[in-house]
């Protein structure tokens, strides 16, 4: 049932290293995760202004799915159906602990609805669609460590019901500095790699 | 393709401990929504709706916890727990487990909570139900902002579709916190009265406290009368903004549009609409333009919000529930809070509560992230 999908391409970001299929387009050595990302930023010459606002978790996100989908060249005039399915362990607890401290002290309460939009985790899903004109299927879901079995279930069921002609999906986790971790690919009707729970399990401990 | 359905459930909330509780208060227009002034939880006056605590402690307590847990996890398991007897499923490998909630135990992180920041976890959440009810399998959280709910249906039939599971249970909910409340406010969100959705006079949002679990199973034995077939779904992004609503519908338009390219019926099948309505200027706008792209303003249509506010995870989950009683008691629920028309599309709200022979509905929902999602529903019984 359902091995007619492959994985076609697949991007991680983790230990101050972007890769794209398993090779290295950018590594340093930057003290910290800001100063990575936006040197990756710069070096992937993403040019979205936009970037900067967003937090965390929407920025290791964000420039995962550019890296892939930058690979895809699609055509953004065109309706490219594909679905987003990411998940993760801390949800936006990193952002979620920003708002709380802005709200723990009567004294120096400073609640931001710039800060707030992101205590969801799926506000990252929202961003990568407005720069990729993605109007797809999407869903956040939450597990305790990497979950390749359910990840397979799900873009099996969107792309065997039409819902979606691809699937990027994965795994986008920050939670904090020295703890983050992307790994996302392209699920589709084309490709090399089939579309199997082994496969997914062996490229993401590669 | 198998029949799946939405069949026992159960909703904890201001307005009863039963379903048919909260839909018997709807009936005679009585909202839960009530006015607290705490600026220990927020600056300024607000409108919510909670769950009791000493009744939830007390229907808690009589299934004997041997440990102690959080308001949230309390509210999930007393509700789970009645949706779990009265459909006598047996919790094998074949069960799944669906947590729909926007923020968990984010009270957690406060300093003066009892409980570790770790219980904050949503896959904590998680464990905490499953180890309850002793699940054979790990619980699926969604957390997809205010569609989360409803997409937890979506999800619940696309897992039994791929054959994982022949039933899945969906527990829903989230706590009143200071950490919601200072969020909506900081975004201006927050009405100072009760919540007028559609209204011309709206002024915003009320945050309210439900807790919503059903069942979704492929078995078409032992279910209960109000149990309806899933016949559509699809959820669509609006590809615009992160915290504002499309300014064309366009998410909530290919969401709706993508629940009727499963189904057979056309949109004059729709006997009404359970619709979002959060009674902000720019959502309720929204759902009026999508309505009207589809051909579906002359459907009949309320938001629940007026009634226990918006509860955020189980928002779409407790408006499924109230649907389902809607078709089985073939009673059109009026929309609380509206008087006259404040959208610039035409929609027909539904201002009285009025019997009417119901067979089929639509239950829709957008949230932050640009995010959309639509159900249809159809009555088997």
């Amino acid at each position: 049932m359902n091995t007619d999908f492959y994985i076609k391409s697949y991007c991680r970001i983790k230990d101050n290293t972007v890769s794209l299929n398993d090779s290295v387009l950018f590594n340093d050595a930057s003290k910290s995760f800001i100063d990575f990302i936006k040197s990756a930023y710069k070096n992937q010459n993403t040019k979205y202004p936009k970037f900067f606002k967003m937090d965390n978790l929407s920025k290791l996100a964000f420039l995962a799915a550019d890296v892939l989908l930058k690979n895809e060249n699609l055509k953004l005039e065109n309706d490219n159906n594909i679905a987003i399915v990411f998940s993760n362990r801390a949800s936006s607890l990193d952002t979620d602990r920003k708002h709380q401290e802005s709200i723990q002290n009567k004294e120096s309460y400073y609640p931001s609805p710039a800060v707030f939009v992101y205590t969801l985790p799926n506000i990252c899903i929202g961003e990568i669609s407005i720069k990729y004109k993605l109007y797809s299927e999407n869903s956040f879901f939450i597990f305790d460590n990497f979950n390749a079995s359910h990840l397979l279930t799900y873009s099996n069921s969107l792309l065997s019901s039409n819902k979606a002609h691809e699937v990027l999906c994965g795994w986008v986790e920050f939670d904090g500095e020295n703890n983050y971790e992307a790994f996302l690919y392209l699920v589709s009707k084309t490709g090399t790699i089939k579309h199997t729970e082994q496969n997914i399990i062996t490229l993401y401990n590669t | 393709m198998t029949d799946i359905y939405v069949s026992h459930n159960n909703t904890l909330s201001s307005l009863g401990f039963t379903s048919e509780s909260v839909v018997k208060n709807i009936h005679n227009e009585v909202s839960g929504l009530q006015y607290i002034d705490d600026q220990s939880i927020l600056p300024e006056p607000f409108y919510t709706s909670l769950i009791p605590t000493e009744k939830l402690n007390q229907e808690f307590n009589h299934l004997n916890p041997q440990k102690t847990y959080t308001r949230l996890e309390k509210m999930m398991i007393t509700s789970l727990s009645k949706v779990i007897a009265s459909s006598n499923v047996d919790l094998n490998n074949r069960v799944g487990l669906i947590i729909s909630t926007t923020k968990g135990n984010i009270d957690a992180l406060d300093n003066n909570n009892p409980f570790p920041e770790e219980r904050a976890y949503l896959s904590e959440l998680g464990k905490q139900i499953k180890d309850f009810f002793n699940f054979k399998n790990d619980a699926i959280v969604v957390s997809n902002a205010c569609v989360s709910g409803i997409l937890a249906v979506a999800i619940a039939k696309r897992y039994i579709e791929q054959g994982v599971y022949d039933h899945v249970f969906i527990a829903s909910g989230d706590v009143i916190t200071e950490f919601i409340l200072s969020g909506f406010n900081s975004f201006q969100a927050l009405s100072n009265a009760p919540c007028r959705p559609y209204d011309a006079h709206r002024t915003g949002i009320n945050i309210g406290e439900v807790s919503a679990s059903v069942l979704v199973t492929k078995e078409s034995k032992n279910l209960p009368d109000e149990t309806v077939r899933i016949i559509g779904e699809g959820s669509c992004n609006d590809a615009n903004h992160i915290s504002g609503p499309s300014r064309t519908g366009e998410g909530l338009y290919r969401s709706i549009q993508s629940a009727f390219s499963q189904t057979t019926i056309s949109v004059n099948n729709i006997d009404f609409i359970s619709a979002h309505g959060t009674a902000t200027l720019f959502n309720d706008e929204m759902e009026a333009l999508a309505f009207n792209r589809m051909a579906l303003g002359q459907v009949p249509l309320n938001s629940l919000k007026g009634y226990f506010g918006h509860s955020l995870g189980a928002s779409g989950l407790v408006e499924t529930i109230v649907g389902m009683h809607s078709l089985k008691n073939n009673t059109l629920y009026k929309s609380l809070g509206f008087e006259s028309l404040g959208v610039t599309k035409p929609i027909n709200i539904i201002k009285q509560t009025t019997e009417k022979t119901l067979q089929t509905f639509l239950k829709t929902a957008s949230g932050f992230g640009g995010c959309n999602t639509a159900v249809i529903f159809q009555k088997i019984y």
